[in-house]
């Protein structure tokens, strides 16, 4: 029996009784990160990193959860449990399984490139290692993030000069944190969208220190809005709740902004090709780098992927998950808390 | 190139027409004049042909790229567009290199130069310009010679924003621009000077376009101020004669003279310096100047796309012409003049000239609304789409206008099927699941009988995207069987019988009408159903 099995539940370890990951109720689930697709309610206890225990409470409500830092093992049933940073989100971590002298390596979602916020990720050498595959095609390759910054602040220092306000849709964990120092250095007229403000105040009150930022509410006067920038989910695209900020100029960051179609199906006046997924390179060099003897490729371009794994040498398996609900429905139905 | 490839990615990415105007306009004051004339003619279809074809493009992409083929094919389902895809796929250009940003125009020329060239040379310039160039440079670069140049601005855009450029009024600038010039021949001046269009005989005017009626037809007041006739089925077209020079135009500006040796006869019997709007369509041979019932578009099928059309087809699918409209009487443009007065001279000369290929496009009498509703409901019988209304004053415009003309069409027919394969759509569309295939029911079996693309909104398309990916059965290139569950209603023009589908039909213009998420799969319709449609309103082949 391999010391990870994947199982209708999720990714299981049968010698230390707990799953990672998994997306029906279990006893012991480790968790990744907070996105929904990977954390998910019902199990009767979670162990995650110190970031990630805040995000849970706040999206979970309140559970048996124990949190440890990077690089900390802990033991569950004698097999030695050890996270990693993942650079993903806040919080995102890489869960490492060791058991009598074999590795597996639990990615969840994971980004190369450091963004000051999630930690900054690092290869951990294993026998097994479990990969996303989100955006595994070589049409996805990233631009350094100091230039796309440069775009964004761009963009908002045009539309304030036309009187506009930027509305940036942006995911409420994740690329909203992420937004702000970039943002911050141009403007301190920031809003957020009731569903980013509640997940700001979680971190912000668990001692993470982000950019000053007001809830955009019923009252808020046209006159503070103007010319400011307000950080949206997608859920708010195309709602009357926009109204509000008129005259704006609406603004897309997503990876998914690579490819023109997406871009121009969403009707946006600008889109950032920013994503906190590795791009093809990224996965790539992170596959290496682990010197797996076999990677196994989740949501996302997975049979792409590790074809091209196997052709050049890795030994690469395409795995079946319930992962990447978000990212898949992602463009166009984010399945975000929508309260105002 | 770099400004022009800004331009295409402004036109691009902005959602409002006057960022696109601005963006054209602003473009129009600051480019070079044989860039100028360059544009204009990317953007009016006047695109140099191809140098290479695709397949050894990709090859050339895949080289550079050092990938295989196979997962060029995956990049290129996934983006949906060809020149796109490989201008992600090719590696950047190194940063530290000094580029000299070369004018639209040598590329452009170079092109069309390198067209008989062989393959090394072709290769070494492609290569060479990929080389030289940033992403979006790539992609513009990439589409001049590949597939269509759509990128969100019609024709009219351009024409506005060459107006507000030149001075000169919209109407004047689309008939300066359209017709027959050679982009690498004519300078910007040139081109829209009065000057040029009395040297090019052939130069069409733009078709006037009607939108579909909204709401209830009474809202148009005061039915004795309308004309009506049929709305009849074939492609628009426009007869010029002038200086003993004949031409025939089609819809989409395309010099179609030669296609149709009906209509040469008509060279020696139309008056000189006239043009004529009107359908080309094909007609069993009938009296002189009397538009009878014409044939089905399906016979028409039969003679566009070919470039040489055999005795057996010029008989079997004779064509003519049904007039409409006269543009151009004794060499002056009369488009200002109302309609009635067009119109009486337009009988004259085809009274005149009494030719079995030229008929006059027949009024529809109706005194009330309600009567004309009446005779609406016939189309079907006379192989028409509806009707045409037409306000007598109204004055020839440019392009698609509300007000003076309208069309009101009929119900089309439809059918419920069953989707049972999928493949992802291209441009806005790419990476969805956007293009499907529907089945009628044969008993126990399921019978392909269309694909249909539109007619879904965004969030539909979502969501039947989301079905796809998660009740794809099997896997054949592109294409996805997917379990047979979703219903939609699907509405078409026409329908004829075929010889090339297995369900033994091809209909005309399907699209889907709406989802019946109402209706489970085994209440579709079936293949009998569509068999007693052809029986009803297929042609007797």
């Amino acid at each position: 029996m391999p010391l990870i099995e994947f199982t209708d539940k999720g990714l299981f370890c049968r010698e230390g009784g707990f799953y990672i990951d998994p997306w029906r109720p279990v006893d012991k689930a480790i968790i990744t990160h907070g996105h929904s697709d990977h954390a998910r309610w019902g199990s009767k206890y979670y162990l995650c990193h110190h970031h990630t225990k805040p995000i849970l409470q706040h999206r979970l409500g309140p559970n048996p959860y124990q949190s440890i830092g990077w690089n900390e093992t802990i033991y569950m049933n004698g097999v030695r449990v050890t996270l990693y940073p993942a650079g993903h989100i806040i919080g995102s971590s890489q869960v490492k399984v060791e058991y009598n002298g074999t590795i597996w390596v639990v990615s969840g979602d994971y980004k190369t490139e450091n963004d000051g916020i999630s930690g900054a990720f690092e290869p951990v050498k294993c026998h097994h290692f479990i990969t996303e595959s989100t955006f595994g095609l070589p049409i996805y390759k990233w631009k350094p993030q100091k230039e796309i910054y440069n775009n964004i602040q761009n963009w908002i220092l045009k539309n304030q000069a036309a009187g506009k306000t930027s509305v940036l849709i942006a995911y409420s964990l994740g690329k909203a944190q992420r937004l702000l120092a970039p943002i911050a250095e141009v403007t301190k007229n920031i809003f957020v969208h009731g569903a980013v403000f509640n997940m700001h105040m979680a971190l912000v009150n668990a001692g993470h220190k982000l950019p000053w930022v007001q809830r955009v509410q019923p009252d808020t006067s046209k006159e503070d809005l103007k010319a400011a920038v307000v950080i949206a989910p997608s859920s708010a695209e195309g709602s009357p709740w926009l109204k509000k900020f008129l005259p704006y100029e609406i603004g897309i960051c997503s990876g998914w902004m690579q490819v023109r179609g997406n871009a121009r199906r969403k009707n946006a006046d600008a889109s950032f090709v920013l994503s906190d997924h590795a791009d093809w390179k990224g996965l790539l060099q992170s596959c290496k780098a682990t010197e797996a003897e076999c990677v196994y490729a989740t949501h996302g371009f997975q049979s792409v992927f590790t074809r091209y794994l196997n052709e050049n040498g890795i030994e690469a398996k395409e795995v079946i998950t319930e992962y990447g609900d978000d990212e898949d429905k992602g463009l166009d139905q984010e399945p975000e808390e929508t309260t105002i | 190139m770099r400004d022009f490839a800004e331009l295409i990615m402004q036109l691009g990415s902005s959602t409002k027409t006057n960022d696109k105007l601005d963006a054209l306009v602003h473009y129009f004051s600051e480019a070079g004049s044989r860039d100028k004339v360059w544009v204009i003619a990317l953007f009016t279809d006047r695109k140099p042909k191809r140098p290479v074809n695709s397949t050894l493009l990709a090859q050339w992409c895949t080289e550079m790229a050092s990938i295989e083929w196979w997962l060029f094919e995956e990049s290129y389902h996934v983006v949906g567009d060809l020149a796109e895809t490989i201008a992600l796929l090719l590696p950047e250009t190194e940063e530290e290199k000094e580029i000299i940003d070369k004018p639209l125009h040598y590329y452009i020329e170079k092109l069309i130069a390198i067209g008989r060239e062989p393959e090394a040379v072709k290769k070494d310039f492609i290569l060479g310009s990929w080389n030289e160039m940033n992403q979006a440079e790539k992609f513009v670069f990439n589409k001049m010679f590949t597939g269509g140049f759509r990128i969100g601005v019609s024709q009219k855009l351009i024409v506005n924003a060459l107006a507000k450029t030149v001075d000169l009024s919209p109407s004047v600038i689309a008939h300066r621009i359209s017709g027959n010039w050679d982009p690498s021949a004519i300078s910007f001046e040139e081109l829209l000077s009065e000057h040029t269009v009395t040297q090019d005989l052939s130069k069409p005017y733009p078709f006037f376009l009607a939108y579909a009626i909204e709401g209830d037809v009474t809202v148009l007041g005061d039915p004795s101020e309308w004309m009506a006739e049929w709305k009849w089925d074939g492609i628009r077209g426009e007869l010029i004669q002038r200086e003993g020079a004949f031409f025939v135009w089609s819809r989409g500006e395309e010099l179609m003279t030669d296609k149709f040796p009906e209509y040469q006869p008509l060279k020696h019997l139309l008056p000189d310096g006239v043009a004529l709007d009107g359908e080309i369509i094909c007609m069993p041979e009938t009296k002189p100047g009397d538009a009878g019932i014409p044939l089905p578009f399906s016979f028409l099928q039969t003679r566009i796309g070919r470039k040489n059309v055999s005795k057996k087809q010029l008989k079997a699918a004779p064509v003519g012409f049904i007039c409409y409209d006269l543009l151009e009487f004794e060499g002056q443009d009369i488009r200002e003049w109302p309609l009635v007065e067009r119109r009486k001279k337009l009988k004259e000369i085809i009274e005149k000239v009494q030719h079995p290929s030229l008929l006059l496009s027949p009024e529809v009498d109706f005194d009330s609304w309600e009567a004309l509703k009446e005779m609406r409901s016939q189309s079907r019988d006379m192989f028409a789409e509806g009707i045409m209304l037409k306000r007598k004053s109204s004055a020839y415009q440019v392009g698609r206008k509300r007000g003076d003309w309208w069309k009101w069409k009929i119900d089309a027919l439809t059918i419920d099927a069953v989707m049972i394969y999928a493949q992802k759509g291209a441009g806005k569309r790419s990476n969805l699941y956007t293009a499907y295939t529907f089945a009628v029911r044969d008993g126990e079996q399921l019978i392909p009988f269309t694909r249909a693309y539109s007619g879904l909104t965004d969030k539909e398309i979502a969501e039947v995207d989301y079905f796809v990916k998660r009740n794809a059965i099997e896997k054949f290139g592109p294409v996805r069987t997917v379990k047979p569950e979703l219903v939609f209603e699907i509405a078409f023009e026409g329908i004829a019988a075929s010889k090339r589908h297995k369900s033994g039909v091809a209909l005309r213009f399907p699209r889907i009408s709406r989802w019946r998420r109402d209706k489970p799969p085994s209440e579709i319709n079936t293949l009998d159903d569509l068999r007693d449609l052809l029986k009803v309103y297929g042609n007797k082949l």
